[in-house]
């Protein structure tokens, strides 16, 4: 420092006019440069002091640091290395007040990183009808409806990224890899952008993504109580809806929560098919109110519409298609903890007309009239024991149509427990038993031990 | 034309109405909205999200917390993640563009250094928070610096105010720093007292008070504890000289009770927050009763 000073002094002096033997000049530069030595000086000193008071602050944080375990060690011999192993295992960086809030990876390109989550799952199922040789009467297995496969298998991994896009836009991708006769496949299962930034309460929703209808449909699996769908979700929206399109969702300014929306989606996937109406085949609206009976108990519940103009789907169904879906859920746990005891109940209604034609995919000109009702219905309570253990019980029904194509007089039904343990938030075991009737002749016993769990960004999840 | 005048006129009432109405403020935890209360009085319509016998760490977010965002034109919450699980859910629903970000998103430990910030993430320790310990109500010091900068907040949102704002902050901070004073020389023989706890939630009373934390019942944080760890905490609690053995109201008093049975030291259930007993009915008696209950211990 001192050594820069007089150089550029020095420098300085160089500099000036030439005619520098103006003794005055050389003077007054002296003089100056003795000023700018002497706050060079005091500036070293203050840097030192400063030092030195920082090395003060570290013995004494060090002092603290070292104190507990130290005395810990010294009072309980026996439990000297458990005592050590906790200290850095609380992971105590002993950040004191002087540290400034910020991230030390601000600097770094990838701090703008969207947050990652990943679902991992697998399960052991064992169904004592041969998964091949399942016939659900009066409804065909679309989608994704079935009993799902025998022996070992991988569930569907999930990697989702999000973030918020700009002031305006919050984005999601989620990609799962799932298995199809033995070959991986890598699909895109969500992939939205919202708007954050609408007044009054609007907001936008454009890409693709799950269809707000009902209660379960908007809900990723991984968070579901029971390891597969109700049957009512397996039989009218193939497992779950999603497709591409628009939502526009409106929460109104009231103490009751109440949520307006509606969907224009392409009408792709079943329940639809084929893309008709020019690629805009499903129309949604739904309605949800819900609030809070205490503070221990709350509650929601909704009505939903989805209508589609069906080009050709997977069940043979071309023609016009309403399903009407009544969904309510109340929650009571003690002290309003969810986590750590109490019940829920749920139960969905679904009702749907079709007005249209069965088409053999095969042979076209094989064609019937297919117009007629079928409905559905299940409810389910799962009661939390504590923060470890939760067990539920479910009955799910269908009812079929005694005309059209999948004409049947057999309504199926299954009855299904099941019991979970969780580590944490992020971890948990779930065993589930299951007795299925799906058409007049056969029965299809389960037993299903599954482990699911979520790593990476915590995610927050709906009610 | 005549769209757009009707358009103009609904505007008008709308920006009227907001001129009107109160200012609307969600607090996420009670100590926030006790806080609120301090520095706003009525000045705003206050609704608090949750009660302190619930665990903040795991909160539903239920549809009458978005019914709550959606209406607030302040969201006031501790940060620091610890409404990691629910927080950005409710603000998602909601659709409220006021609280999304900006001056309407108020984040107590964003005014705050944080303690504990862990030199290592890896959940193999619990659901630890990346931000460090967001626990802060328990420091008088750091509630101040959060009450000042509320302030401010407020009084930019709501400028008609502004001044009352700045009154009883005033008057809060006068009340504060005499009884933070009382309180430190109450609390003096707590200086040293070796106290094990079941969740690390108290690190900053433990630094403001001099209490020493010699273990946790529950070390990783949303993990339940190994028998082999409850059984190395026995030795540890007995042979160190425990002081005892600190709750919090929203938890299970059923582990603490456990350790005392075990070791003869006192489990002492503290109220945590605002609202967690019958004496903590604002940010005083929370402080009150704290240091009552652990000078209790003694007894």
């Amino acid at each position: 420092m001192k050594t820069f000073v007089v150089a550029a002094g020095l420098a300085a002096a160089s500099i000036s006019p030439a005619f520098a033997q103006d003794a005055k000049r050389i003077e007054a530069l002296e003089a100056r440069i003795k000023v700018l030595e002497a706050s060079a000086a005091q500036m070293q000193k203050q840097a030192a002091d400063a030092a030195e008071a920082l090395k003060a602050a570290q013995a004494e944080i060090d002092e603290l640091k070292h104190a507990a375990p130290a005395e810990a060690t010294a009072a309980a011999p026996e439990d000297a290395p458990e005592a050590q192993a906790e200290a850095p295992a609380e992971g105590v960086a002993s950040a004191e007040d002087a540290t400034a809030p910020a991230s030390a990876d601000a600097t770094s390109p990838n701090a703008f990183n969207p947050a990652i989550s990943i679902i991992l799952n697998g399960q052991y199922a064992h169904h004592s009808l041969n998964p091949d040789d399942y016939v659900r009467a009066g409804f065909p297995l679309a989608g994704d409806a079935g009993p799902g496969p025998q022996g070992l298998s991988l569930g569907e991994s999930e990697v989702a990224f999000s973030s918020n896009i700009d002031d305006k836009f919050y984005g999601q991708l989620t990609l799962t890899v799932h298995n199809e006769d033995g070959e991986d496949h890598v699909g895109v299962e969500e992939a939205y952008i919202d708007t954050t930034s609408m007044p009054d309460g609007f907001s936008l929703r454009a890409g693709r993504f799950f269809s707000n209808v009902g209660y379960l449909n908007s809900h990723h699996p991984h968070t579901d109580k029971f390891a597969d769908r109700p049957l009512p979700y397996q039989a009218f929206l193939g497992n779950q809806y999603g497709d591409d399109g628009v939502q526009l969702r409106w929460v109104a300014p009231t103490d009751l929560f109440f949520e307006l929306g509606g969907e224009v989606l392409r009408g792709q996937n079943f329940p639809s098919g084929g893309a008709g109406h020019a690629g805009t085949g499903v129309k949604t609206a739904f309605a949800h109110l819900g609030g809070d009976v205490g503070i221990e108990n709350s509650w929601l519940a909704g009505v939903s519409v989805l209508k589609s103009q069906t080009d050709g789907a997977e069940d043979g169904f071309r023609g016009d298609e309403t399903l009407w879906i009544a969904d309510a859920t109340w929650k009571w746990a003690p002290g309003g903890n969810t986590k750590d005891g109490g019940i829920q109940l749920r139960s969905e209604y679904f009702r749907e007309d079709r007005d249209g034609l069965y088409v053999d995919a095969l042979d076209p000109a094989f064609n019937q009239l297919w117009s007629g009702q079928r409905s559905g219905a299940y409810v389910e309570g799962v009661w939390r024991i504590n923060r470890l253990w939760e067990t539920g019980y479910r009955y799910d029904k269908l009812w079929g149509d005694n005309e059209g194509p999948y004409a049947s007089t057999f309504d199926p039904y299954r009855h299904t427990l099941m019991a979970a343990w969780r580590n944490s938030e992020f971890s948990m075991i779930r065993l589930q038993v299951s007795h299925d009737k799906p058409n007049g002749t056969d029965t299809d016993n389960t037993v299903t031990l599954q482990y699911q769990t979520s790593l990476g960004a915590h995610g927050a999840h709906k009610f | 034309m005549k769209k757009q005048i009707v358009a103009l006129l609904m505007l008008g009432l709308f920006a009227g109405n907001a001129a009107a109405a109160k200012l609307k403020v969600f607090a996420c935890e009670p100590e926030w909205g006790a806080l609120v209360q301090e520095v706003a009085g009525d000045k705003v319509d206050l609704s608090v999200g949750t009660s302190a016998l619930q665990d903040v760490h795991q909160i539903d977010a239920k549809p009458s917390l978005i019914a709550k965002v959606r209406q607030a034109d302040l969201l006031v919450c501790t940060g620091a993640d610890l409404e990691v699980g629910w927080l950005p859910q409710l603000i998602r629903q909601a659709g409220n563009a006021r609280v999304a970000s900006g001056p309407g998103y108020f984040m107590a430990d964003d005014q705050v250094a944080t303690l504990d910030r862990p030199s290592k993430l890896d959940r193999a320790a619990g659901d630890i928070h990346p931000q460090g310990n967001p626990h802060i109500q328990l420091d008088p010091y750091r509630v101040l610096k959060v009450a000042n900068a509320l302030e401010m907040r407020l009084a930019s949102l709501d400028a008609a105010n502004a001044a009352e704002y700045k009154k009883r902050l005033g008057d809060f901070t006068t009340r504060w720093q005499a009884a933070t004073k009382r309180w430190e020389a109450k609390a003096a023989p707590l200086k040293g007292k070796k106290i094990v706890v079941h969740h690390i939630s108290w690190v900053y009373l433990e630094k403001w008070l001099g209490l020493q934390e010699i273990g946790a019942l529950e070390p990783k944080p949303g993990v339940p504890p190994t028998s082999g760890h409850l059984s190395s905490l026995i030795a540890t609690t007995k042979s160190a000289g425990t002081y005892a053995i600190i709750s919090a109201a929203y938890q299970d008093p059923k582990p603490a009770r456990w350790l005392s049975d075990r070791t003869g030291v006192p489990a002492v259930v503290l109220p945590f927050t605002v609202g967690g007993d019958a004496q903590s009915k604002d940010l005083f008696g929370l402080y009150d009763s704290t240091i009552d209950k652990l000078l209790g211990a003694a007894k």
